[in-house]
């Protein structure tokens, strides 16, 4: 089982000083194992540190306390491995390379031949439905069509784990909802884990195989929740009743810890407390 | 269905997909060149003529300020004879352009030096910016003793000192303005500080650094012509400048100008030229912004 994990934290803390006094605890005692195969969501309100989470988990953030396995190395090695795919909020295309050569440029760093970079952006590309847009620059693609690059990019070297933070954040409704889709098509065919930052219930809910809810100040796990709605999803599955329990038990999570706040009532946050219990 | 049916690219790039895509049509180029260059021309030409007209009619002196005509009669009076505008111009555009490349060099490999080491950019920026506000003037007489009064160099390093900023200040900018998150990219690959600096710093910084060299031509000429007036060989624009003004022969004083705009021009012309070849993926170079 545990030689299975992609991703193993135990006990990770992260708190920022700023100065001598002021000190922001953004991560306390957070215990997560991610399975191979598997499509974990981070939700939780502004600050509750899933950013950061998933920034210690690619080793951008270097944690304060606690351990970060990733295939059961630390997440330096992994780092340096090139176990991560990453797909940030902004797609981070560089404009003076047209999109094919922006797909290459982890190839280009990993040394790869030409020839072979040539060949594995073109199939990154037919797999995101860019095949015919090889050739135009980042500004003349739409967001969606933008963030789709940016997510061959990040599958181009084959990397363990993909970590995506609010990658769809910046778009449309509508377009993020095509864009949930694709993801979901993209990743039953690579099978690549997948680590996905959002501040979209429902996004969470139709994307997730577990969604992890999280509380601010410090940021902690509130709860995970099994999301065990049939797949391959659809447009249904949006409609369908589980789903909608689902949605309905995610953002009850996250409501009941914005009534921690000091104004809140006594028994809401033993609510909380006790369902913290239970996740 | 395929996501990409509905997902159409951009407003600019669907509105003129045969301008940037691959395939541009070079007649679309020529016609938009010839857009670009007609209005300012059209405003030049009828300038030009008003100049004429309003002067005549007035009946102001040649000496307060010539006409058109009479200026170009001054200058094709002293192409090569007399104050020898010619040679006088190609001699002061090669100080200047050897003040560009000198104050360039040394503004990029500062930049480089201030990017790559944050305790050099503390102990750099700060004089630099203080040099920077020394009027240029002030150094023209020291310029002139430490290089040599009669040699080009001297009025190479005035313009030098003048391009040197801009250079500077805008690579430096370039290298170190990289989105946070491209660096996290990159930091995500693994790559080495070497690769970041080759595939994102520098292309980053290109029109930032181009930017700089436009500004630069001028500058450069400002930096000779100043140079020359403090002094130094008479077959230079700044001399023929100085001395046909106090002899009062201003038609000439104004061909000299007229000369020295020109060089001004061609020299922008010929680093915007090479900005396009360069860096022909930059919005301002594609004319999405101006």
């Amino acid at each position: 089982m545990m030689d299975q994990a992609v991703v193993n934290l135990s006990g990770v803390g992260k708190t920022f000083s700023r100065g001598e006094q002021e000190t922001i605890v953004a991560l306390e005692a957070i215990d997560l194992t991610i399975a191979q195969g598997e499509f974990v969501s981070l939700i939780g309100p502004s600050g509750c540190g899933k950013s950061t989470l998933l920034r210690v988990i690619g080793d951008l953030i270097h944690p304060t306390a606690g351990q970060v396995l990733v295939n059961g190395k630390p997440a330096s090695r992994a780092r340096l491995d090139r176990d991560y795919g990453m797909v940030f909020q902004a797609p981070v295309l560089f404009e003076w390379r047209n999109v094919t050569s922006n797909v290459e440029l982890p190839l280009e760093i990993l040394g790869r031949p030409r020839a072979e970079r040539k060949a594995r952006a073109k199939e990154m590309l037919e797999l995101v439905d860019l095949g015919a847009f090889g050739e135009y620059y980042p500004s003349q693609l739409s967001g969606g069509m933008q963030q789709r690059a940016a997510i061959a990019r990040a599958l181009a070297f084959e990397p363990a784990l993909l970590l995506m933070d609010e990658p769809f954040g910046a778009l449309d409704e509508m377009t993020r909802e095509r864009m949930n889709s694709e993801v979901l098509r993209i990743w039953e065919r690579t099978g690549t884990t997948i680590v996905f930052v959002t501040h979209s219930i429902p996004e969470a809910v139709f994307l997730s195989s577990r969604v992890v809810v999280m509380s601010a100040r410090p940021g902690r796990i509130t709860k995970v929740i099994d999301t065990d709605l049939p797949r391959p999803r659809s447009d249904e599955t949006r409609e369908s009743p589980r789903y909608f329990e689902l949605v309905t038990e995610v953002r009850e999570t996250l409501r009941h810890r914005d009534g921690d706040a000091p104004s809140a009532g006594v028994a809401s946050a033993n609510r909380t407390m006790a369902e913290g219990v239970v996740g | 269905m395929s996501a990409a049916a509905g997902d159409m690219p951009s407003a600019a790039g669907a509105a003129a997909p045969g301008r940037r895509g691959p395939s541009r049509a070079l007649g679309g180029r020529a016609r938009r060149l010839a857009g670009d260059l007609l209005p300012p021309l059209v405003v030049f030409v009828v300038v030009i003529v008003g100049w004429e007209l309003v002067i005549g009619m007035l009946g102001i002196k040649s000496f307060i300020l010539p006409k058109p005509s009479e200026i170009l009669a001054a200058l094709q009076a002293n192409w090569d004879v007399g104050y020898s505008i010619w040679p006088s111009a190609q001699a002061t555009l090669i100080e200047a352009v050897g003040g560009f490349v000198i104050g360039t060099m040394a503004g990029v490999a500062v930049a480089f030096a201030s990017a790559r080491w944050l305790s050099a950019r503390n102990a750099l920026l700060p004089l630099a910016v203080a040099a920077g506000a020394i009027p240029i003037i002030a150094f023209a007489p020291l310029m002139n003793n430490w290089f040599g009064v009669l040699s080009p160099l001297s009025k190479m390093m005035m313009a030098a000192v003048l391009v040197f900023f801009p250079v500077m200040a805008n690579v430096t900018r370039g290298l170190t303005q990289v989105e946070p998150s491209a660096l996290e990219l990159l930091r995500s690959y693994a790559a080495t500080d070497s690769e970041i600096l080759r595939k994102v710093r520098v292309p980053n910084a290109l029109p930032y650094f181009f930017t700089a060299l436009k500004l630069a031509t001028t500058l450069a000429l400002i930096g000779a012509i100043v140079g020359e007036y403090f002094g130094g060989v008479s077959l230079v624009l700044g001399r023929i400048i100085v001395q046909s003004a106090s002899s009062l022969k201003f038609d000439a004083t104004w061909g000299a100008i007229v000369m020295a705009a020109i060089a001004g021009i061609v020299f922008y012309l010929i680093v915007a030229a090479v900005e396009r070849l360069v860096i022909p993926w930059h919005a301002s170079v594609r004319g999405d912004v101006s």
